[in-house]
Order: structure tokens, then sequence, then C-alpha cells
């Protein structure tokens, strides 16, 4: 009997780059993937158990815990880390944001706050609704508008223990205004 | 509009996620280490099976105590790991896997065997336990007990007392970046890169532990994903990284799996606190009881000093301070955000809650009555103290005057609506450090410090400290923090980091100014260099007693059906001598007040009696604040000028944040319920009741 295969061959798009890893363990994570083998250290290890968010990043378009992801079943998905967010040299304007109102403070958390919030305020704007949004304030498919509380429900995925929460939700708030 | 401060000066490699942490570097051939924690509560490893784990692809080494490099004693027995077969908690450390990637690394340690040969474990704490002894010192060096005057015949006589126990549990620091090192020895040099408070803590005890000269060591913690105490000095990361790193000639990385750093990097201790409070009809204080109740571990005695704060806040010319003890077979307590102070503040402060409403007296009022204007323990005047200041502005910005002081007097809906109050305070540590200041002919500088940023703004203020001293623009003044081949430098703990490195700065920066001057105002090509030490500037014993202090208001809502707080706004007001960046100062204290909202309310891990271990060890189980748990949290601060402190006329603001947050939050539940919820956290049954 042939052994059980324990590597395969992984193609990943990574902030519009395509990389492949070909003899990628199976046990490897999306996240040990970017970190270990492509060198993209922007998106941290938390927890490794998808119960910090320090590890979100945006895959084919949404966000996810990508300590949670095995690479192999996202064999040519679409990655875009905090690595990804800015337009060369200049920042996305949650980065800017982060800056100016101090949206944290040792920044580990940071990159899985900024990707998680990209991919926040484009799920609100797809009109998903959180368990906040009042049953009935948008038509199926409208944008919800982000008050600070539907900030603060959707992005509480993301842990920060340094407490910049109050800062993060208004350098959100700057950009969604 | 005053000067909001400049954003750090690293904040861009922050936030487009090129900052490299620990775990971040990554030399050619590095391997991957993961730890096996010991299986049993107390006891003995009997053998160690490694043939399984060694067996597994990619597998390099399994470090056991059989096989590890030898270790010399240094003044903390927590990094004698795998040095013996001798367990003295579950979760110790009894082996390391090391493999060409962590993925093999961690199935390797799934598969190393260990067998134990398990003894008796104590692990509870009791109030009465028949081993518990009041120790000579506790955390910080203060006397483990103290009397002044005649307590027991003052709190007799006294025609108002509170007789108050209060409680707490377990609290993990949960830095959001676990502990991680990066280790790599080449010709007898040793380079961690580690995620610690302070480089040259981690130098020395490594030169300590494996007999280097500690000239051949390079610690680097360039960036640090948080600390909050438990990153203060070495964790066992570190030592295992490095032998790992000894025993297979390759770099090897360590970054410590979430669910096992209860139990290896240090944790708040559970306290008892028993508070007696004696007073005249008009609530000043005439006997003050403060005796606390804690554990250690059997490795390294760690006593959390809670009783502290009771002989530095108020008037209290009878007074009893005292701790007790108890060496138990658990991981070992240590730092952890105002160790002392955040306990010790909490159970002084609902007691003063309880005494206002003994003597119907208002709680601010009450405060300003037992203000005092030097420190009672030791008599010293306060440098200075403006926790009145405080008291007033805070319960004016919060509209306190418009309370009504009995409990259960607002309600909306099912909600009850309550306020409450509570000062905060933690003193002002300085230590030695250097520093060396460097101008380049074209007048550039170039600042060097060991000192550490972990989130607090380090790199930004020293740059200020050093910008104001050399009387230049913030832009002229690069900085190099964060290495052990820099300056040596206190580490960033006890909120006595600015005030440690900023003195050392400020000196050498004056010392360039003066050699330029000297030369008539003109630099050499090749530029100056001036160092300067504060070894000697820093008084061993200063005639004035130095602290920050604040004042803490809560609103807190309890839904009446389901018992659940909600904390609705949150305001402190501090006097911290003079705040050097706005910006960074202000996420300080609500950084600060936000943990001590998750102390107040959701914090707490158990001893399991049975199992010898916490039971809660992950984020899942270890619930600290999110997004939604932090709403209306506002910090103001009141400028003080003090010219007795050190020359940049600072105060810490690290720590002062997370204390009296819990007792403002618990006293507001009071208020809204008439409950007197005296054990952390204040949880939905125990409202209920
Ligand atoms: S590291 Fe993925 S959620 Fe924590
Ligand atoms: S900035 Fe430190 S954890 Fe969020």
């Amino acid at each position: 009997m042939e052994p059980p295969q324990t590597s395969s061959a992984v193609t990943l798009r990574v902030n519009g780059v395509r990389h492949r890893l070909r003899d990628l363990d199976h046990r490897t994570t999306v996240l040990d993937a970017l970190r270990e083998h492509l060198g993209l250290t922007g998106a941290k290890k938390g927890c490794d158990h998808a119960q910090c968010g320090a590890c979100t990043v945006l895959v084919d378009g949404r966000r996810a815990n990508s300590c949670l992801l095995l690479a192999v079943a996202y064999d040519g998905a679409e990655v875009t880390t905090v690595e990804g967010l800015a337009d060369g040299d200049a920042l996305h304007p949650l980065q800017e944001a982060f800056l100016v109102r101090d949206g944290f403070q040792c920044g580990y958390c940071t990159p899985g706050q900024l990707c998680s919030a990209v991919g926040m305020i484009a799920e609100a704007g797809g009109g998903a609704p959180s368990v906040v949004t009042p049953p009935g304030t948008a038509a199926a498919g409208a944008p919800v508008p982000l008050s600070p509380e539907e900030i603060r429900e959707r992005m509480s995925g993301n842990l920060c223990r340094c407490g910049a929460y109050g800062n993060i939700v208004a350098a959100v708030e700057d950009v969604t205004r | 509009m005053s000067d909001p401060g400049p954003v750090r000066l690293e904040g861009r490699e922050k936030v487009t996620g090129t900052a490299r942490y620990a775990a971040e570097h990554t030399p050619p051939g590095t391997a991957y280490a993961w730890p096996v924690p010991a299986a049993v509560p107390r006891g003995r490893v009997v053998a160690v099976d490694a043939g399984a784990a060694l067996a597994e692809p990619g597998a390099v080494a399994v470090l056991t105590h059989e096989n590890a490099p030898r270790l010399k004693r240094v003044d903390d027995d927590t990094l004698l790991v795998l040095q013996n077969d001798q367990v003295p908690h579950r979760g110790w450390y009894v082996a390391l896997a090391v493999a060409d990637t962590p993925e093999a690394a961690r199935a390797m340690a799934a598969a190393v065997r260990v067998s134990y040969a398990p003894e008796e474990h104590d692990v509870v704490l009791t109030p009465g336990h028949p081993r518990l002894y009041v120790p000579e010192k506790a955390n910080a060096g203060v006397p483990g007990s103290r009397e002044r005057g005649d307590f027991d015949g003052a709190y007799a006589s006294a025609p108002v007392r509170v007789d108050a126990t209060y409680t707490t549990h377990a609290l993990h620091n949960h830095p959001m970046e676990p502990h991680a090192t990066t280790a790599r020895w080449e010709d007898g040099r040793l380079v961690a890169y580690d995620s610690c408070q302070g480089a040259n803590a981690v130098q020395e005890t490594l030169a300590g532990l494996f007999g280097v000269d500690k000239g051949r060591i390079t610690v680097v913690a360039e960036h640090v994903g948080g600390g909050f105490g438990c990153k203060g000095t070495p964790r066992p990361q570190v030592v295992l990284a490095a032998m790992a790193a000894r025993h297979t000639g390759r770099p090897v990385r360590l970054a410590l799996p979430r669910a096992q750093l209860a139990a290896v990097v240090g944790h708040r201790a559970p306290l008892v606190q028993r508070l007696r409070l004696g007073a005249g009809e008009d609530g000043v204080i005439s006997a003050l009881a403060h005796e606390v109740t804690t554990h250690t571990s059997t490795v390294r005695e760690f006593v959390e000093q809670a009783a502290v704060p009771s002989r530095a806040m108020y008037v209290s010319p009878n007074s009893r301070t005292t701790h007790r003890v108890v060496a138990l077979d658990v991981p070992s307590p240590s730092w952890m955000r105002a160790p002392g102070e955040a306990p010790g503040m909490y159970a002084l402060e609902c007691a003063m809650d309880e005494l206002a409403c003994a003597a119907g007296v208002d709680p601010v009022e009450l405060r300003v009555r037992n203000d005092t204007a030097a420190e009672p323990d030791s008599g010293k005047p306060y440098s200075s103290r403006h926790l009145v200041e405080c008291l007033r502005e805070g319960a004016r910005r919060f509209g306190w005057e418009a309370r009504d002081p009995r409990p259960r007097s607002r309600a909306e809906g099912r909600l009850l609506v309550g306020t409450g109050v509570a000062s905060s305070y933690y003193p002002v540590f300085h230590m030695p450090s250097s520093a060396e200041a460097h101008v380049t002919e074209t007048g550039r500088y170039r600042v060097r410090i060991n000192a550490t940023d972990i989130g607090t703004g380090a790199r930004t203020v020293v740059a200020l400290i050093a910008a104001e001293a050399l009387g230049v623009a913030l832009d002229r003044v690069a900085v190099e923090i964060g290495s052990s081949d820099l300056p040596a430098a206190w580490l960033a703990g006890g909120s006595g980091g600015t005030g440690s490195w900023g003195w050392a700065v400020h000196k050498a920066c004056r010392a360039l100014n003066a050699m330029v001057d000297a030369r008539g105002g003109t630099v050499p090509p090749g530029g100056l260099t001036a160092t300067a030490d504060t070894a000697d500037d820093i008084p061993s014993d200063p005639p004035h007693a130095m602290a920050s202090f604040g004042a803490q208001f809560a609103e807190v809502t309890v839904d009446t059906d389901t018992g659940e707080v909600r904390v609705r706004r949150l305001l402190g007001v501090f006097a911290a001598g003079r705040i050097l960046n706005a910006r960074t100062a202000r996420s300080q204290f609500i950084g600060g007040m936000t943990m001590g909202v998750g102390m107040a309310l959701l914090e707490g891990s158990t001893m399991d009696p049975r199992f010898g271990d916490f039971a809660e060890r992950d984020l899942a189980s270890y619930h600290v604040p999110t997004h939604a748990d932090v709403r209306g949290i506002e910090a103001h601060w009141i400028d003080e000028t003090d010219p007795l402190l050190n020359p940049m006329g600072s105060k810490g603001i690290g720590e002062i944040g997370i204390v009296g947050t819990a007792a403002a939050i618990a006293n507001a539940v009071h208020h809204a319920t008439g409950v007197r919820v005296r054990d952390l956290p204040v949880l939905p049954e125990k409202v209920l009741g």
C-alpha cells in the first residue's frame, strides 16, 4: 500500500503575487504558510486556535482567522494580508487613521484589526446584518450603517490586550463616516 | 488646543506589518521547538521515552533533564528547566521537542512518552491553611508586615466600623504576543531575539545560567507584543531556546503555545483580603487593618504586596498591614500590571465605599476627608499629591453631584443603573540607567539606550525627551532602543521606564550640548558623543514619598433578568506628573482601565483541586475584554509640576490605569442593585444571588 500523502503542491496568490509552495506539509495552516514559508510575518499568531483574531487576513475577499485554515484546502485562494493594504507608499486610509487615532500600542493585534476592519466594512456594505442590527434597519442587500455599536460588535473577534478598542473604533469611524 | 503629541515613531512599521517581533527573525537553518508540559501536579519524572518522537519525519532532538545542557543557579529557580526529575507543578516543562518544521515539532511533542511517579499535591489556598507564614518581604521589597499605633484598641472604640473580606482569583496577563525566542550560538556567542520587557535582565540572567560572559550575549527586543509584567524578567522560553540551540548547533525558535502560558509565565495570585476600617461619625479613619492571604509556588517565593496601598492612601493613625503566604504545588505567581496595587486597591476602595455607606458620607467626600499630605507609613511628605483634585475634577466631569446615594434608586426598564467611584494610586520608581547621545557634523542626533517599547510608546517618548533636552526639533533625533548591545537600562516595568530612561537620556543630551558649547558651538568631523549613567543621581532613600494618584468613576447597568453587568461609562482623572506625550499617555491610561474592566467583570481562573491546573488556560475560556465590552472610557489628567521627581517632572503611567477600576465598577454595581459582591469578577450569578 502506498504511504499516505502528507504534503502537496499549493498555490496561493498573496497580495497579488502568485506563490507556489511545491511540497507543503498538509498540517501547515495558511498563517504558517505566510509566516514561515513566504516571509510575510504581518499576520500574527496570538493563539493558533481562532480565539484572538491576530491572524486575520482576507481570503477571497472575506476575513478569516488564518490559523484555522489548512493551506492545502486553500489551493488557488486569493489572500490579502496587512502587507497588501497600502498602495505602495500610500497607506490605506484605515492605516492612516490607526496612526492618528493611536489605534494600537504594542501593535501585535494591529494587522488583524486592520484586515478585520477592511473585511467588516465590506460585509456591512454588502448588507450583512450583525446581532445588534435592529431588524428592518436596512432593506435586504442595502448597506448597514456602521454605528459605533455595530463596529464594536463586528470587531469583537479581534482581541486587543493593550486596550486600544476605543481608538480603533474611532479610527474605523474616521474612514466610514 | 493642547498639543496632541506625536504619533508613534514605529507606527508605520506596525500598521504595515513590517515591525518584526521575536518569532519573526528566522536565521538560515532555524529549527523549531515545542515544549512538553508535566502531566501530573507533583512528583518525579521516572522515564522519558523519545523513541516515537524521534521517529517523526523532520525530528531533530528531544531534550530532557538527562541530556539538556547544565545550567548554573541564578536568583530565579523557575528558569532551571530540564535540570532534574522533579515536577513542582502541572505544566512545568519536562521535555522539549526540536524539529525542522513547526508542524513536526508539535507532533514530536505529542509523541514524547513521559512516565511519572506522582506524589500528593496541595494546590488550594485557604485562609486557614496550616502552612501559612508571614514573609519577611513581599514583592518590590516591601515589609511583609507593618504595625503603627494600636489598631485593636482604636478599632474597638471606633463609632463606625467596616469589616469585610474580598476575594480575587488567579489572573493571567495574556499579552497578545505569546512568549517567544529565536536563539542561536555562533563561536561561543549567543544571540537571542526575545519577547521581553528588558533585554539587559535577560542578558544577565542567561550569562549566569550558561556561565558565559555577558559580553558574549546579545538579547534583542526591538518590538514586543505586550507584556504587562509577565515578560519583566526572563521566562523559560528564552532558556529553553538557548539550550536547544546549543544542543542542536542550529538556530532554534520557540514560541510558547497560548494554552501553556498560565503554567509557566507567572500569574497574579489569588488573594483573600480582610479589610477593617474604624472611623469617627464623620468618616475620618482612626483604625485601618488590611490583611492579605495568598499563595506562592514551591519553586519561588513571590508575594503579591496587596496591603501596600493601605500604607499610603489615607490618614490611618492606627494601622496593621500584613501578608501571609503559603507555598503550594502551583505555578509560580509573578508580576501582573500593578502587582499589589491593583488587587489591594480593589479591596481598600470597596471597603471605603462600605465605610461611606456606614457613615452616611458621600464616597467622594469621604476620600477627601481622609486625604493626607504625608505617606502615613513612612511619615514622608508626598512630593506632589493631587488626589483631591482628581476626585473633584472627576466628579465635575462625571456629573456626580446629581447622584442619589440610595442603592436601587435608578431604573431604566429592566436595567438598574448605578455609579461608583474609587481612587487610583501607583508609586514612582526610578532605576539606574545609562544612555548615549551623539551629534553629527551636520547637526543630526542619535540617542542610544536599551529602553524597551512593549506598546507604551517608549521609543517616541525617549525621542521627545532627547529633543527637549537638546533643544532641537523631534525630527532631528533618531533613537535606537531594544538591544542589550546598547547602553544598559532598566526594564519596562514598575511604571519606571520613562522616568529611568528619560533621566539618563536627559543627562546624556545635556552633556552633549555642553561638549558642543565648550567647542564654541562647532561639531568636529566624526561628530561628538556623550554618555551618561544615573547610578549616582537617583537617591536610594529620597526624603519625599512619590506616587501618581487618580480617581475613577463608573456607571454600570445591571440587567435584573440576567444579572449581566455592563459598563456604560468609565472616567479616569489622573495626576501623574508631567504628561510627556498626550497621544500615547491617553492610550496607556485607557488601556489600563480596559484591563481593569476585565478584572472587574470577566477575568479569573480556577485552580482545579484535583488536577492542580488552572481550568481556564486559553482565550476562549479566560475572558479578556473585547470591543463589545468597552464603551465610553475616557481619561483626563491634571497637569502636575513636581521638580522633586526627575529632570522631566514625570511619573509613571503604565499601571495606574488598572488601579481602582474594579472597585469603581463593583461599587457602582452595589449602588445599582444594593448587592455587595466581594468576589471578583462580578459575574451574573453573584449579582442575582
Ligand atoms: S492566532 Fe488565529 S485567532 Fe488567534
Ligand atoms: S495593540 Fe497590543 S494587543 Fe492590541
